[in-house]
């Protein structure tokens, strides 16, 4: 059975797809078989994000429509033979999407041995978001450390309980808090929302802390996640996400500030 | 004393903290709030089965109007003692 992942948040611009290539390259690296789809029908982006946009030849509205099959869509990853993309359609509307079209493509995908499927949410509570949550047997909610996209995941954080085929069902989505842009300074100096604070206010825990860093726009430049530079701190703390998903059981990194010595402090380190 | 030397600042992550405590449980109280129904009833599920087995459909939560309040109705049926001894 394939483990099904949504990606979610409600707020726009907090890292969503940024989270999905990572973490479905990341489950890849591990050998897993994984597919992440884009379900922002009409603002694509997960492809370009994922390096592979000149690759798109049909996607999943084609799919659903039954104008392209899903092995004629799904596109493997330059980097791992185990990782597929499922792109969004650019031209349709988010009608083009519907519920059993999704059931259809996730049971072919897990028929085909897939382990994981990676779904990217677009931001909002609409039709695509509903869609990308409803199947989901994990939720990552990814939040920044300010009040309205903390606001927003309370919001998911309920549709998951109650609009899911899980929730129908009686049973739970397992739920993850997953923060990103974190600045241990500005946490340190009173200026931000800690770890801590978001995990009270949405009583969740978190599973990964994604430090603010200038890699993460330097490796969507060049199309390849940020799970790929593990010389990256956004690299190494989304790898760490990855593996307590797989039960790992691994120590927060990145959300204290390094304490720099004297020489440092004194040339800038 | 480093206040007055260095001017006072605000902590604004704790007037953060604050207003998302408040406005996150109002917003959880009100009619979409009801999102928690599904999850309090597995959750009590769960805590009654640590001490009697009963069926996944024995726990009922509703939320019923009368007047002006609103009563959350939780009802769990219990198994037939009988029926389990045997």
């Amino acid at each position: 059975m394939a483990e099904i992942i949504v990606v979610t948040s409600g707020k726009g611009g907090v890292g969503k797809t940024t989270t999905s290539a990572s973490l479905a390259s990341g489950l890849a690296r591990h050998g897993k078989k994984v597919a992440v789809i884009d379900f922002d029908v009409g603002l694509r982006n997960l492809d370009l994000i994922m390096g592979c946009e000149r690759r798109v030849v049909y996607d999943f509205v084609n799919v659903i429509q039954g104008e392209a099959s899903l092995k004629q869509s799904l596109i493997k990853d330059k980097r791992f033979d185990n990782l597929f993309v499922l792109a969004a359609s650019q031209t349709r509307d988010k009608d083009a999407l519907n519920k059993e079209g999704v059931e259809k493509v996730l049971k072919e995908l897990a028929d085909d041995g897939f382990d994981y499927v990676v779904c990217d949410s677009p931001a909002g509570i609409e039709k695509g978001a509903f869609l990308a949550m409803y199947f989901a047997d994990q939720a990552v909610v990814v939040v920044n450390p300010e009040v309205s996209s903390v606001r927003d995941s309370d919001r998911i954080l309920g549709l998951l309980a109650s609009k899911t085929r899980r929730a129908e069902a009686g049973e739970r989505v397992k739920e993850f808090l997953l923060l990103t842009r974190y600045s241990p300074q500005r946490v340190e100096n009173g200026e931000m929302l800690s770890v801590k604070d978001v995990e009270e206010v949405l009583g969740l825990k978190t599973i990964g802390v994604i430090p603010e860093s200038g890699d993460v726009l330097n490796a969507s430049n060049k199309g390849e996640p940020v799970i790929m530079d593990m010389e990256s701190s956004a690299g190494q703390a989304y790898d760490d996400a990855v593996a307590r998903l797989l039960g790992e059981e691994r120590p927060m990194r990145f959300t204290t500030v390094e304490k720099k010595g004297f020489f440092n402090k004194l040339f800038g380190g | 004393m480093f206040d007055f030397l260095f001017g006072t600042k605000k902590n604004t992550a704790s007037i953060a903290k604050d207003r998302l405590r408040i406005i996150i449980a109002q917003e959880r109280s009100l009619a979409g709030g009801r999102d928690y129904l599904p999850l309090l009833r597995q959750e009590l599920l769960e805590v009654i089965r640590k001490y009697v087995n009963i069926d996944a459909d024995a726990v009922k939560v509703d939320v019923a109007k009368e007047g002006e309040h609103d009563i959350l109705d939780i009802s769990v049926t219990l198994p037939d003692e009988r029926a389990s001894a045997a």
